[in-house]
């Protein structure tokens, strides 16, 4: 009967769930307990409903499902002893998270507890609040909350901060109404409020500009004092850790200088005395006094420059570079890649012991080194760099390879000096981890390939070689295959040698050997065999002497269980077999790949991060350029690790198969990978062309794109067999251009400031609602000429974007003109979620930068 | 550079983010003993991290160091025993200071039951909640000093016990006038 004597009934529900053998048993014994208090819970029992949310707070930390307790925490929350709210509350942070429509039935409850004379109850309710408030909640309980922090108890002032902070991001609007209590926190004596307060005022700055602007003023000196004081204050056994007073008030005190600093000459010279005295004075034995540096070392950096502190705060992280503990080189490889940006030079410094910690036992230290390594690369570094990684991937761990592959063949094709060096790397990659090689980086070394005339020869003995030895890696044998099918008799006939190469003898049945073995191989994926394929019928033209034996190979596959790889067979043995007189002229070599719309396409969709070191850059036009185009994507692309769907990179592929031209090419362009996602790319800088050259050519190359196409397509084999249909029968006709008619929307006007007008006009093509096009407007509204104008929008996953090129970058004043821009959305959640776009805009008024930024929620609903 | 600027627009875009997103303590054998989510997670979510993380912390040796790079955070965590402490923290917070947190936690439990160990958790597993929860609040660290944390818990317990005898003895008095 007694609700408190009945405690060892959850003991013994343990007990018996830890006696369980089996799984099966442990599920047994908690259906009964389930069952039970399901019970109990029909019968409205009071007695035990306490005890009975603590049992399925434990059965809800097994992972097993406890919804029906949730009703149970609210009742014990308006139940009125400090008990049963105890465990209430702590079900209710438990079981519920804020999406759970129940949450909102417990806002009347907590308001009153809020209001309760009990001050552990106010505390309960405050950190419930604090821990899972939603937005509604955090609106109707505000007021409470900024009332308690004036509270006479210091332990509730500090939940008060810390519960406004939930409130302030779930709803930023009601930041100003806590900027003035704030101050007052700031100014106390009790650690846990100071350490609160000064969190709360962290985090208002960042989403009130006001507010740090407010906070700079009034508070900045008073923080360097409670810094300084916190600093030189004698031993205090409650706070002391590791010989340190406090390094929690420590780290935040420095966190909160690092925002008012940030951006403000004033504030940061207010800030620099004490920065130096704890860079210097902080004991770093202990991990406490790391962590403080390592806090300090941040501050400096981000604050506004001073010379004298930057090279003490480079000197720490050099220090703790070399430190034995992995926790603190750990640590240092992660500010040395904040601290790039500030001091390259300082970091380059380093390079050394960086790239050793690429080879650490531990992975996640080999992340960071790797990242860094990959920060530091440049134009006088790139030789000896890479081929320390290069070497390293022969011995790396299986898991480590694919983020080492990546990072390598990105840096080989961004900085690669020459051809014939970048065609030698991305070989010894090939041959070392050619399976975790994207599909679009090896598309890429076949564009350079087909470029390189006078590297042909070479390219292809060097692959010849290289299967010869590694026969595994997939991309490599594609790779080889497709050299060979193209240049076949220069592998036989030894032309173009190079003086570094040493001649070999390969007979034209040996280059017939490779192909057949790559065919035949288990391991072969449907790309690599249709590659192999299509080689072997190039190759029964360059070789006529083998041309039975090819015969013989392609009409194996007749049976093959694979379509596409049967009807292959069969065209091509037709080919072989019956038209003898065109068959030349089929398999001619492949014109040469453009190397600039490949370059402009996949810049458009590629995330590029060094392209700021071109000049010219900012002259190109909008959307086509590298470089302008290069940031943009940047804000669309969480990480290099994370894909971005681009769907302009596929267009490229299918431009260059000329897929548009056959309308029954599916198994074709679903074999080819979607290109454009995470490895960047920037061809642009591989070849002697300098990129202003082609920025005059790219958007020609682009607009004219349509008419290369059937001259490309005619002869492209390189990964669509499925072309060869085309082939045969003669080109199908274009189809019909479906009439440009689509549903009609309003035009809106996206953006709107003092200076700039953006309006947008919506289409749609009939047949594919997903896919909006959208043509921009900018209107220049002031008496200024706007130049070097560069518009760049962001959108969430859900949303592909692809840019077209702006129709100029200067905007004459005062409406005399605009600048037209298209888009292109698809919206993969149609109909379901709205579209929603961030933009960026940037531009120059008399040689100075301004940058305009807004984000769009007036779309019309059902794009 | 850029990266900087994609990651602040991805912030307001798809989630705000508290210091600590979640903390969690798995016991050897990959048992959960405790979990605490300050960012909000489904269900699914949940117990997915919970699986990919001990698989991953579980297996790593002892001299490496006690961060791992998770999604997009960094988890901080530290053995102590049978257990692992494990806290998630934002790419850009301070992972030293994430261990100095957890082994306060740590001294504070350990001061409550008097050196704790597995089994105290477990049967006790709601204080070690409360002591959460007077350690932190919205993923944010609350109170620096261990002496107050524990006179605020024991405070608390006092008011559970005095509502306990108050209770029984209302139980006797209602017993006896029955009788």
């Amino acid at each position: 009967m007694n609700p408190f004597s009945s405690g060892t009934r959850l003991r013994d529900m343990i007990r018996a769930i830890r006696a369980c053998k089996t799984a099966a048993e442990e599920r047994a014994v908690v259906r009964k307990e389930c069952a039970a208090i399901r019970a109990a819970i029909n019968e409205n029992d009071q007695d035990y409903r306490h005890r009975n949310l603590a049992k399925l707070m434990f059965i809800h930390m097994l992972g097993y499902p406890t919804h029906f307790g949730q009703m149970e925490c609210l009742k014990l929350i308006a139940s009125p002893g400090f008990p049963e709210k105890r465990i209430g509350y702590l079900g209710l942070m438990l079981l519920l998270d804020e999406r759970q429509e129940v949450l909102m039935l417990v806002t009347n409850s907590v308001k009153q507890d809020l209001n309760h004379t009990n001050q552990y109850i106010v505390g309960l309710a405050l950190c419930a609040l604090g821990n899972i408030c939603s937005a509604e909640m955090a609106r109707d309980l505000a007021p409470e909350v900024e009332r308690l922090l004036q509270f006479r108890d210091p332990n509730i002032r500090k939940k008060a901060a810390l519960c406004s902070i939930r409130i302030i991001k779930k709803v930023p609007d009601l930041a100003e109404n806590f900027i003035n209590p704030v101050a007052a926190l700031l100014k106390e004596k009790h650690h846990g409020v100071l350490i609160t307060g000064i969190q709360l005022c962290t985090d208002l700055c960042k989403v009130s500009p006001e507010a740090l602007e407010y906070f700079r003023k009034k508070c900045t000196d008073g923080l360097v004092r409670t810094l300084r004081d916190l600093v030189n204050s004698p031993y205090a056994p409650e706070y002391d850790i590791a010989g340190i007073t406090d390094p929690f008030l420590h780290i935040r005190l420095l966190k909160l200088l690092r925002v008012l600093g940030q951006g403000d000459a004033d504030a940061s010279d207010a800030m620099n005395d004490i920065l130096a005295q704890v860079a210097t004075k902080t004991e770093s034995n202990k991990n406490a006094g790391n962590a403080i540096l390592y806090e300090c070392v941040e501050t400096i950096m981000s604050i506004e420059d001073n010379g004298g502190l930057r090279v003490l705060a480079i000197n720490i992280l050099g220090r703790f570079l070399s430190n034995r503990d992995n926790n603190i080189r750990y640590v240092a490889l992660n500010m040395l890649m904040r601290a790039i940006t500030v001091d390259a030079q300082a970091v380059q410094r380093h390079r050394a012991t960086i790239l050793e910690c690429v080879k650490d036992s531990d992975a996640s230290i080999r992340k960071r080194a790797l990242e860094l390594v990959y920060l530091l690369v440049n134009e006088s570094n790139v030789k000896p760099l890479t081929k320390e990684l290069v070497d390293y991937l022969e011995v790396s761990d299986q898991d480590f390879k694919g983020d080492l592959t990546a990072k390598i063949c990105s840096i080989i094709e961004k900085f690669s000096p020459e051809k014939i060096w970048y065609i030698d790397q991305m070989l010894k990659v090939l041959t070392e981890a050619g399976n975790f090689v994207k599909d679009e980086v090896w598309h890429a070394l076949v564009v350079v390939i087909s470029n390189a005339s006078d590297l042909h020869g070479y390219t292809v003995r060097a692959l010849f070689r290289a299967l010869q030895t590694t026969a595994e890696q997939e991309s490599l044998v594609r790779v080889a295959v497709w050299c060979i099918g193209e240049y076949g008799d220069l592998l036989v006939n030894n032309a173009g040698m190079l003086n570094v190469e040493d001649p070999i003898t390969v007979t034209e049945s040996d280059a017939v050997d490779v192909v057949e073995s790559a065919i035949k191989r288990h391991a072969s994926d449907l790309t690599t065999k249709s590659m192999a394929l299509i080689a072997l019928l190039k190759l029964s033209s360059r070789f006529p002497s083998c041309s039975g034996r090819i015969k013989d190979i392609v009409v194996q596959h007749k049976g093959s269980l694979v379509l596409e790889l049967q009807q292959r067979s069969l065209e091509f043995n037709s080919i072989i077999e019956k038209h003898q007189n065109i068959r030349s002229a089929l398999v001619e070599r492949m014109p040469v790949l453009d190397e600039a719309s490949f370059g402009g396409r996949r810049a458009s969709s590629l995330p590029n991060t060094v392209s700021t070191s071109n000049g010219t850059a900012v002259k190109l036009p909008n959307g086509v350029a590298k470089s302008s185009a290069a940031p943009l994507v940047d804000l669309l692309d969480l990480s290099d690790d994370v894909p971005a769907p681009s769907s302009s990179g596929g267009d490229f592929l299918q431009d260059l198969l000329g897929v548009d031209l056959a309308p029954a090419t599916q198994s074709g362009t679903s074999q080819a990978p979607k290109a454009g996602t995470d490895v960047l790319l920037d061809l642009l800088s591989i070849g002697s062309n300098p990129a202003q050259d082609n920025s005059v050519s790219t958007p020609d190359i682009l607009s004219s794109a349509q008419d290369h196409k059937p001259a490309i397509a005619s002869l492209d084999v390189l990964a669509a067999p499925s072309n060869m249909m085309d082939l045969l029968d003669g080109f199908a006709p274009a189809p019909p251009k479906p009439a440009n008619n689509g549903p009609a929307y309003p035009s809106i006007v996206a953006f709107e400031s003092s200076s700039l007008r953006l309006t947008f006009n919506f289409s749609k093509q009939p047949g594919n609602p997903q896919t909006t096009t959208i043509s921009g407007t900018f209107t220049n509204l002031s008496s200024n000429v706007f130049t070097d104008f560069v518009f760049q929008a962001a959108v969430p996953k859900f949303l592909q974007l692809h840019l077209d090129p702006a129709s100029g970058n200067s905007l004459p004043a005062s409406g005399n003109g605009t600048i037209t821009q298209s888009l292109k959305v698809t919206n993969s959640q149609h109909g379901k979620k709205p579209l929603v776009m961030r933009l960026r805009i940037a531009y120059k008024v008399d040689g100075k930068d301004v940058l305009e930024e807004g984000q769009i929620n007036n779309f019309p609903r059902d794009l | 550079m850029h990266y900087t600027v994609c990651k602040e627009l991805n912030s307001v875009i798809l989630s705000v983010s508290s210091q600590i997103n979640f903390v969690c303590l798995i016991s050897r054998q990959g048992k959960v003993r405790l979990t605490k989510w300050y960012s909000t997670y489904s269900q699914k979510e949940r117990s997915k991290a919970i699986r990919e993380l001990s698989g991953v912390i579980l297996s790593r040796g002892p001299k490496l160091c006690n961060f791992v790079d998770w999604k997009g955070h960094k988890v901080v965590y530290k053995r102590y025993a049978s257990l692992y402490f494990c806290i998630c923290i934002d790419e850009e917070d301070n992972e030293l200071e994430a261990l100095e947190v957890i082994h306060h936690f740590v001294e504070i439990l350990d001061r409550y039951f008097g050196s704790v160990c597995e089994l105290d958790l477990i049967f006790n597993f709601h204080k070690a909640y409360y002591i959460l929860d007077e350690l932190l609040i919205a993923g944010e660290l609350q109170e620096s000093s261990k002496r107050t944390i524990a006179k605020l818990i024991s405070a608390q317990d006092n008011l559970v016990e005095v509502a306990k005898e108050e209770a029984s003895s209302l139980s006797n008095i209602i017993a006896q006038a029955t009788k």
